[in-house]
Formats: C-alpha cells, sequence, structure tokens
C-alpha cells in the first residue's frame, strides 16, 4: 500500500437520528399540522482523510458527535449520507474477505473500561476469543499468544485466567488494548481511552499507546474532550462542533495558532498547573441543542465575535494561514472534484491548517 | 537551613500555639492570631472500614485547618481517601466505617461530640456537600422547585413564598438563565452543567460556612467546567464561604485553590500554599503528578509515569506508604515519615523530601520559570 493514500476517508459522511414515531405520534402530528419529526443530526457532513501511521485527535464537546464518528469509521454504526472508504474504496460495497479485513484491520478501544469488557468471560477468552474465531490463532496456540499480548501491554500472564472484576481501571483499559491489538489492526479508533483513568494510571495508559504505536505502525483516531491528552498524543487535530468539524490542523497549529474562536475558548478553559490564582473568563452558554441548531454559524450564540453575518450564512472550511490569500472555499479531499489533484496535494494536506469561521475572510 | 530557622523561631511562640510552633518568628504573631480564627480544625482525623477480611484504613490521621474564605484543594488518586474525607466531615460514613479524631472543631464547636439529630441540623445549613454525579443528588421524581423549597424550609422558619424566592435568587447566583422558569423543570430536563448548578444552588441555599464539593466537574466538558469554577471561585470571594474541593487533577484546582492538600493512600503526603505545592513540590508523589500530566509541552516524549497502582489500604506495610512506587525510596522509608514544615505553612511527610529535578533548574534558572507571579508553568506543567 502506498504510504500516500489515505488508509480512512470521509466524504460527507453524515448520521441523522430520528424519533421512532408510532400510529397515535404521526396522526397526531398530522392533525396538528406539525410536519415530519424531528431528526437530529448527529454527525452532518464531515471530510477527513485518515494517513496510514498518523494519529488525529478529534475533540470536542459532550453531544458533538465525535462519538458517533468513531463509530462509523469502525463499522459499528452504519452513516445515513455519504461515504466512508477503506483503501480507497467504499466501505458499503465492500463483501466478503475485503469486508471481513476492513472490519478486522480497524478496532476499537472504548471509554468505560468496566461496561465494555464482558464480566463473564476470563481475560484469556476476551483477548483470544477473535483471532481464534477469525482464523488467525489456531486454539491451542491461543494461550500463548494471549501471554505474549499481555506481556506487550503491561500485564502479567499469570492472571490470564482472571475475570475482569479482578482488575483495577487500568488493568482493565490494557485488557481493551490487548483485546484491540489482538487482530492485529492497523487503525485504532480509542474513544475517551483515557477519560476514565486517574492521572497516573492515564500517563502508564499513554505511554503505552505511543510505544505500541512504534511498534505496530499504528494510525490512532483519537477522540477526546481533553485538549491536554489530545496535544501530547496528536500529529493533527480537528475540533467538531455540532456535527461539524470546524477547525483542523497540525498539533502545533492548532494550540498555537488557532483561528476559530470556538478553538480559542476551548485552549483558555484547557486546566494547566499555575502557581497563580486563575481568572476565569469562561465561553457562555452551552452547546445548542441539535435539535435545532441554530441558522447560519452553529457557533454564533456563544461566539464573542459574532457578525450579522453569522447569523445567516453558515461558514464552510476554509484554508487559513500563508496560502490563504485567495481565500478559497473547500471541502477537505481535494479528490473529489478533480483526481488529478490527490496525488500531490497530500503531503500539504496533512499539515493544511483548516477553518470554519466568517472571521477575516473577504465578504463574498 | 530551614529547619534550623524553625528550631530557633520554636521558642517565642510556643506558648502561643501548639500547632503553629514550627513556623518562623516573623509569622508567629499571624500564626496565633490564625489559630483562633479557623473555621475548620481537624486533627488526626481516622476513619477506619471494620470488614471482615480487616480494617481498610481509607483515611489515617488527616489534619485540615481551614480559614473562612478560604479554598483548600484536596488532591489524590482513586483510593486515596480524599472522598472519604469530605464524607467524614459530613458524618456520611455508613456501618462498618468508623470515625475517629482527636478533635474535629467546627466553628467553635467539636463535630466528634455532636449527636446525629444535632448533625442533622448542621447537614444542610452550616455544612454542604456536592456530589460528582448531579443525577445522583437530585431526586428525578420531583420538580427543582419542591427540592429547593424543601431545602430551605427544613432549616428555617419562613414562608414557602420566601423560600422560593430564596431559590430563585440562589439559581441565579450560581449562572442560571431565566431561574423562575428553571424552578418549575424536573432534573431530567435539564443539561448536565445545568444539574451541576442547581446541585450546587441547592447546597448554597442555606449560606453554609462551609461546602465540601467531591469531583463536581469531573463528568463535564472543559467550557462548562470553566463556567462553574467561574462562578464559585465569585461565590466563595463573595460570601466567605470555605470551601473543600475533592479533585483528581491537579491541574483544575491549581487555579482555584489558596492551598493545596495531597493525600495518598488515606494520609496527607504534602500540604501548602498552591503556589508553592505547584511551584516547589517537596514529595516524590507530587513531583509525579505534576509531571504525569499531558500537555503539548510533553508532546513526542515519553510521559513521566509513576510505576504501579496505588496499594489495598487493608494492610498497608509499615512506613511510607508511597515507598513500592516511589523513585527515591530507600531502606530508611519503613518507617513512618513525620510530616515536616519545610518553608513556613508547607508540609511536607517524606525522609527524601526535596524538589524535583525539573523544578531544582528552575530554581538554578530564574528566568525560565517564576514562581509565585501569576503565570503558569514552564516545563512539565503546562
Amino acid at each position: 500500500m502506498s504510504a500516500k493514500e489515505p488508509i480512512l476517508s470521509l466524504h460527507d459522511v453524515r448520521r441523522d437520528y430520528r424519533q421512532p414515531s408510532d400510529m397515535i405520534d404521526r396522526v397526531g402530528r398530522l392533525l396538528r399540522g406539525a410536519g415530519k419529526p424531528p431528526v437530529v443530526q448527529a454527525v452532518a457532513g464531515v471530510n477527513l482523510a485518515v494517513m496510514p501511521g498518523e494519529v488525529i485527535g478529534i475533540v470536542g464537546e459532550s453531544g458533538c458527535g465525535k462519538s458517533t464518528l468513531g463509530r462509523m469509521l469502525t463499522g459499528i454504526l452504519p452513516p445515513t449520507g455519504g461515504e466512508i472508504r477503506y483503501k480507497g474504496q467504499p466501505v458499503s460495497s465492500l463483501t466478503g474477505a475485503v469486508r471481513r479485513q476492513y472490519e478486522l484491520d480497524v478496532q476499537m478501544i472504548f471509554q468505560d473500561p468496566y461496561s465494555s469488557l464482558n464480566p463473564r468471560m476470563r481475560v484469556i477468552d476476551i483477548i483470544g476469543e477473535a483471532p481464534v474465531v477469525h482464523g488467525k490463532v489456531r486454539r491451542r496456540d491461543m494461550e500463548g499468544f494471549v501471554a505474549g499480548l499481555m506481556r506487550k501491554v503491561g500485564l502479567d500472564p499469570a492472571y490470564r485466567f482472571r475475570y475482569p472484576h479482578q482488575f483495577s481501571g487500568g488493568q482493565r483499559q490494557r485488557i481493551g488494548v490487548a483485546r484491540a491489538l489482538a487482530l492485529n489492526p492497523s487503525v485504532i479508533v480509542c474513544d475517551e481511552a483515557v477519560a476514565a483513568l486517574d492521572v497516573s494510571i492515564q500517563a502508564q495508559v499513554l505511554n503505552l499507546f505511543m510505544s505500541l504505536r512504534h511498534e505496530f505502525e499504528l494510525t490512532y483516531f483519537f477522540i477526546s474532550h481533553n485538549l491536554g491528552v489530545v496535544s501530547h498524543i496528536s500529529d493533527r487535530v480537528a475540533i467538531m462542533y455540532l456535527g461539524r468539524i470546524v477547525e483542523i490542523g497540525s498539533t502545533d497549529t492548532i494550540f498555537g495558532a488557532a483561528h476559530h474562536p470556538y478553538t480559542q475558548a476551548l485552549l483558555k478553559e484547557l486546566p494547566v498547573l499555575r502557581t497563580g490564582r486563575r481568572q476565569f473568563d469562561p465561553i457562555k452558554g452551552e452547546l445548542p441543542s441539535p435539535l435545532d441548531p441554530p441558522a447560519g454559524c452553529p457557533f454564533h450564540p456563544r461566539c464573542p465575535h459574532a457578525m450579522p453575518r453569522c447569523h445567516t450564512e453558515r461558514p464552510l472550511l476554509r484554508r487559513i494561514g500563508p496560502t490563504a490569500a485567495g481565500g478559497r472555499e473547500q471541502g477537505l479531499l481535494p479528490g473529489e472534484e478533480g483526481a488529478s489533484t490527490a496525488d500531490t496535494g497530500i503531503a500539504e494536506r496533512e499539515t493544511e491548517h483548516l477553518s470554519a469561521c466568517h472571521l477575516g475572510d473577504a465578504p463574498s | 537551613m530551614n529547619r534550623l530557622l524553625n528550631l530557633v523561631a520554636a521558642q517565642p511562640s510556643m506558648a502561643g500555639c501548639a500547632l503553629e510552633n514550627a513556623a518562623p518568628a516573623s509569622v508567629a504573631p499571624e500564626a496565633a492570631a490564625r489559630d483562633t480564627d479557623l473555621l475548620l480544625d481537624v486533627k488526626g482525623l481516622r476513619t477506619w472500614f471494620h470488614t471482615r477480611d480487616g480494617i481498610v484504613k481509607a483515611v489515617d490521621g488527616v489534619d485540615l485547618q481551614l480559614r473562612p474564605g478560604e479554598i483548600l484543594g484536596l488532591v489524590g488518586e482513586s483510593g486515596s481517601g480524599k472522598s472519604i474525607t469530605g464524607f467524614s466531615l459530613m458524618r456520611l460514613v455508613d456501618h462498618p466505617g468508623r470515625i475517629q479524631a482527636e478533635y474535629m472543631r467546627f466553628n467553635g464547636r467539636d463535630l466528634a461530640t455532636l449527636s446525629d439529630k444535632e448533625y442533622r441540623r448542621l447537614r444542610g445549613r452550616e455544612l454542604a456537600m456536592i456530589f460528582q454525579d448531579p443525577m445522583m443528588t437530585l431526586n428525578p421524581t420531583l420538580r427543582v422547585d419542591t427540592q429547593m423549597i424543601e431545602a430551605v424550609m427544613a432549616h428555617s422558619k419562613v414562608s414557602r413564598k420566601a423560600a422560593r424566592a430564596r431559590a430563585i435568587e440562589v439559581l441565579g447566583m450560581v449562572g442560571i438563565p431565566s431561574p423562575a422558569e428553571r424552578l418549575l423543570v424536573y432534573p431530567h430536563h435539564l443539561s448536565g452543567g445545568m444539574r451541576q448548578r442547581v446541585a450546587i444552588a441547592i447546597a448554597l441555599l442555606n449560606e453554609p460556612r462551609l461546602v465540601i464539593a467531591d469531583e463536581p466537574t469531573t463528568a463535564l466538558d472543559v467550557t462548562i467546567q470553566g463556567q462553574i469554577l467561574y462562578e464559585v471561585q465569585k461565590l466563595c470571594r463573595e460570601t466567605g464561604t470555605a470551601l473543600i474541593w475533592i479533585t483528581h487533577d491537579l491541574a483544575v484546582v491549581s487555579g482555584l485553590a489558596d492551598r493545596l492538600a495531597v493525600m495518598y493512600a488515606g494520609r496527607i503526603v504534602e500540604t501548602g500554599p498552591a503556589a508553592q505545592v505547584i511551584g516547589a513540590a517537596r514529595h516524590p508523589y507530587t513531583h509525579g503528578l505534576i509531571a504525569s500530566i499531558p500537555s503539548i509541552g510533553t508532546r513526542g516524549h515519553t510521559l513521566f509515569q509513576i510505576p504501579g497502582a496505588t496499594p489495598s489500604l487493608l494492610d498497608l506495610p509499615p512506613g511510607c506508604p508511597f515507598q513500592a512506587r516511589c523513585y527515591r525510596a530507600t531502606a530508611a522509608c519503613a518507617r513512618d515519615p513525620a510530616l515536616d514544615e519545610v518553608e513556613p505553612g508547607h508540609w511536607v511527610s517524606c525522609w527524601h523530601q526535596g524538589l524535583s529535578a525539573d523544578a531544582a533548574s528552575r530554581v538554578q534558572e530564574p528566568g525560565a520559570g517564576s514562581v509565585g507571579g501569576n503565570g503558569e508553568l514552564a516545563g512539565t506543567g503546562s
């Protein structure tokens, strides 16, 4: 596989949720003239290319759709619109062995190490079940295989016959990591994988992630609300707000020269060690309900720089920085319109800084 | 050097107060005055759980002092006993837990001698607590107004109307927009941040002297956390309410608290002014906590990690509880370290206390990051 081709790419991916309505509800709506039931757009058109070997951090408040995005990437949740491509092929059209390979190649680590492990299975089965079922390991070799994995993630193989409740939170998260690694994946989606851990245990697990990354050449899709963790681990960071990516760029760009007011506000809220009293100057308000998102820029009710234009027109992602002179509005994947640019645009794209904000944009 | 100073200074202040007798002479009069206007003065708090498997010493000899309006950050990992310390102050520990203390003076009374009935009157009026999960503190079957009015009328003889007015006033204080309307909703109508504000408002209803907040922002987003920290800081400054903020995240309290206390395995291992503890931490455990915070500055490097996990409190080996995970541990650690005052008001319990390599290098290069200013720390922390 060419190193320049994205391993996973999202093309205008959407996920809508509709409240299921029964007959009475529908008749009632008809009589009231209420129209169609409301739709929640959990993910509303995301374009993103995941390059092999990189760590993408996805940051946002709860309810911004970041977990839904991660679930769609792993194939747990089908998108209701748009397309996810695995090595250039649309996932929805994959069949048979290729589909199986995609499913095994993209693994997930969950937030809660308590509820994501089956309490009635022993560790050896939790880790070893999938590779045996998929014929990667023979059943009689399972014990040795699991022991090797447990050593890799820093667990004593002597504990392989124990049940999850006999482990601490950090150890359980290691079991979850070993389970994901068992299928030899190339992409791991980490959905708030360290959020439930203490700071000291979190440091251990983060170090484990980084050493595994180098050993297995892993690609991480790292979902977190903790900017500190994301800044530590990621190569590239995408900020999500109400189902859309509002800013994306290299970690240094996002943390050093953020453009979007929402990113700037998030960075200001980032708790950092300090020796003096902090003056709190929080962003006002909360994430608006995705049932009824504000018109125009979704961030405008909370934005300190909101202009009249923000109330009506939703800003698109556009390039920021030295190349922004043209103010060209575009999606993340140039391959969409012209395939010829796909080959040359990638090196540039990886460091590209895009932001969805009218600020500094010449009115069109 | 410091110890020498302390020894010299110990003589004149001996008569003044026993607790502060190690303070240098220059601050001794102030220290003596401080002792009398302490709001909370706890010595030797021990909360042990007498289980079938043995005694779990969840809190083992904790001393706490708090002045009116002061914010104390109580920091520790899960299992360090920080929450049980809070529960013990509220006497919310059930069988088989037993609370013992040399004394627990609060506002001129010894909490340890109060009957359950007297304590019940105290709770919610002078002492209030905010819990981690607002969904557990709020009754899902009652409207917000029912719960708030009930809390007011349980402690003071006021009319229902006055109680409602008080509820609206406090909801406004914690930053809830259109409080009169919010009173009429059920907790499930509110978002997590709003729910936590309601929980904070209920705690503040009767103008308590001391609020104990047990990880109240852990379940919330950073933006909402920022809003709540802002409101809490403002309220403490305006009303003179003292606050104990229990958390596992040193970064959250570092900008909020006046003083910090770091707990490990049921004991306070380091305590002092927040700037001192963050900028010039002396205990190896505090060094570890500070260095293991991930940030943009640590990108591309291996994070410092404290090896192992918190020990079981069931049968802790004698001596320093941190010795098994400590990078400075020696044979001396098999004996219990005493709590020493290394700077005025800065106490450390360690045989090998001292600045971490990072902090020491910062001290040598004063330009690199000054301690005590309003700035963020250079290097590992920020």
